[in-house]
């Protein structure tokens, strides 16, 4: 009973701490950018292939596609920013959604045409197989050591954007480009920085995912729509928001798994309406 | 020509002839297929195109209509008629429900709201008993027009889809050129000064949803009895994103683009059918592109040359 409950609850703080990075990486690209970035989902996915892929044909290991996958994801989204997402500046925010989601549909489509729909696994690293026996629940070590990476990854995030130079530049220009840009600062090559910082912690999330889910084409696109959820519960407003909605709605879908499952799909569109009906702004939200 | 008639009525009378001898050109399967997702597409203009609000989860209202109406006629044995309406006022209280959720914000976070709502109801369909899961509802009836006409031949049924369609695009029409819908216009425009000159924006906002969603539950459950299925395709969030592409190829904010748009999808799709992953790819490029270089769609670009080549005359 209890060893139900905690072990639910583990996979809902797995979840949650996935929803903690992609909202926060989404947050940030839509402070800079004004772009609601469709394609996190799929850059979430082709972060966990590259890791596949890197052991499967190149022999990198888990920590290096830790590394270089986030990278590689991090790369395709300069391209993408300077290519395609630079033009719809200035335009309404429903074009850089359109074009994300057209760039979505692509990416899925492509790995679905080379992998079809059956799931790829990927083995846990050598170093972190096997688990605690806790007294209440078996944890295995890998799912300790994504919750606490990814906690890590959250509070740095968090640091660098409140307590550093570069982070300030952001908060600025976020407020307002053209007033940065005047003191001097390079805002399209800090925007380009943003679009591609954000992707790869959403590719670092799918490394990370990788060992526990199945590496499939689709693995992002229902997730995504659940972190726009996340989204519209926290507000977009605040870094440290975003992180503690997401954990906390992670670990509300665990609860839920173990209480009632059949409602475990639908928990966090059910949490979105009863916020839209109490707080219409969000959690941490300032209506914008 | 002596009152001035416009190249728009032109248009209108071009088109309707098309649709009447189109089971005669075409596949009538086909043509009906078109007719149902232009409703859909035109049902969604009215919120896009007009009111400035993207929804990203029409295919909720598209798709619980169609396995509402299937359900009615194969399991309770309605008639065709009161299934459809059925399919219909399901979605429009559905939409009353989400919509008057989802206009609390607005923005970008209304098409994240809407989306995330449509995907609940995708989970739903799964999971309920009556839907049949993933093999979704097969077999629907297609039954009698009025109790008389047998809808089995594809000219009565093309013809049935053909009236319902024409009503439903009536309908947006009046809609956009109503007073309702200038107001519509202005809130797209400039909502806070909508609001200040007294306009109960949400109230607006809130019946142009249902209007939406209603219409496009009507297409829904067209479509159930056209192709005698209801299946999880239709509620998903792909579906969502096939009406956005089609008015925006179409042209957002013209009163054909929409159907425009679903012809050009419905047989870029049939071509491609064979092509497996190709299609979503295509179809995901064919979104960029439009996003990038194509922002104003078939019609307003049509519109733009007409307006250019001949200088002053107003489409």
């Amino acid at each position: 009973m209890i060893q139900a409950l905690s072990g639910q609850l583990l996979l809902g703080l797995i979840n949650g701490s996935f929803y903690a990075l992609l909202s926060l990486g989404l947050a940030i690209i839509f402070g800079l950018l004004n772009v609601v970035n469709f394609a996190h989902g799929a850059l979430y996915m082709m972060g966990a292939f590259a890791a596949w892929m890197g052991l499967e044909f190149l022999g990198i290991g888990y920590w290096w596609a830790l590394l270089l996958a986030p990278l590689a994801v991090g790369l395709v989204g300069v391209l993408v920013e300077r290519l395609l997402l630079r033009r719809l500046y200035g335009l309404d925010h429903l074009y850089g959604l359109l074009l994300t989601f057209g760039l979505t549909l692509i990416a899925e489509g492509l790995f679905h045409h080379f992998y079809g729909n059956s799931g790829q696994s990927y083995p846990v690293p050598g170093a972190l197989q096997g688990g605690f026996r806790l007294p209440f629940m078996y944890l295995p070590i890998y799912r300790a050591w994504v919750v606490g990476v990814s906690l890590l990854v959250c509070l740095a995030s968090w640091f660098v954007i409140e307590k550093t130079k570069l982070g300030a530049y952001l908060r600025a220009g976020t407020e307002n480009p053209r007033l940065l840009q005047a003191f001097g600062v390079n805002v399209p090559v800090l925007r380009t920085v943003t679009y591609g910082f954000g992707v790869a912690l959403a590719a670092f999330a799918g490394v990370m995912a990788a060992p526990i889910y199945q590496v499939q084409p689709l693995m992002g696109s229902s997730l995504v729509i659940v972190v726009f959820a996340v989204v519209v519960i926290g507000g977009m407003g605040s870094i440290a928001g975003s992180i503690v909605t997401g954990i906390g709605l992670g670990l509300v879908e665990g609860l839920t798994k173990f209480v009632y499952p059949e409602a475990s799909a639908v928990i966090v569109f059910m949490v979105m309406a009863l916020v839209l009906l109490v707080r219409p702004a969000g959690l941490f939200g300032r209506e914008r | 020509m002596s009152r001035g008639r416009s190249p728009a009525a032109w248009g209108y009378a071009a088109l309707l002839a098309l649709g009447l001898a189109a089971p005669f050109l075409v596949y009538p399967v086909f043509a009906m297929n078109v007719l149902c997702l232009a409703l859909f597409a035109s049902a969604f203009n009215l919120l896009l195109g007009y009111t400035g609000l993207l929804s990203f989860g029409h295919a909720a209202f598209l798709g619980s209509a169609a396995y509402v109406t299937g359900h009615a006629a194969k399991v309770w044995g309605l008639p065709t008629e009161v299934a459809v309406l059925l399919g219909t006022a399901a979605a429009t209280a559905l939409g009353a429900l989400f919509g008057g959720l989802a206009i609390r914000r607005s923005g970008i976070y209304f098409a994240m709201i809407t989306l995330g709502f449509a995907q609940m109801i995708y989970f739903l369909v799964v999971q309920l008993p009556w839907t049949g899961g993933e093999d979704g509802l097969q077999g629907i009836p297609r039954g009698k027009a009025l109790a008389l006409l047998p809808l089995d031949g594809p000219l009565t049924m093309y013809y049935f889809v053909l009236a319902a369609f024409l009503g439903g695009f009536w309908l947006v029409h009046r809609a956009i050129h109503s007073p309702f819908g200038h107001v519509l216009h202005a809130i797209r425009e400039n909502e806070a000064r909508a609001l200040s000159l007294g306009y109960d924006v949400a109230r607006y906002k809130l019946l142009a949803f249902v209007i939406s969603a209603g219409l496009a539950g009507l297409a829904g459950s067209l479509k159930a009895v056209v192709l005698q299925f209801a299946s999880l395709s239709d509620v998903h969030w792909h579906r969502s994103g096939e009406v956005v592409l089609m008015t925006l190829l179409g042209g957002m904010g013209t009163v054909l683009g929409p159907s425009v748009g679903a012809l050009v999808v419905v047989t870029l799709e049939n071509y491609l059918a064979g092509a497996g992953s190709w299609v979503t790819v295509i179809t995901g490029a064919v979104f960029v592109v439009s996003v990038l270089a194509f922002r104003r769609g078939v019609v307003g670009e049509a519109g733009a040359f007409l307006r250019k080549s001949f200088g002053g005359v107003k489409p």
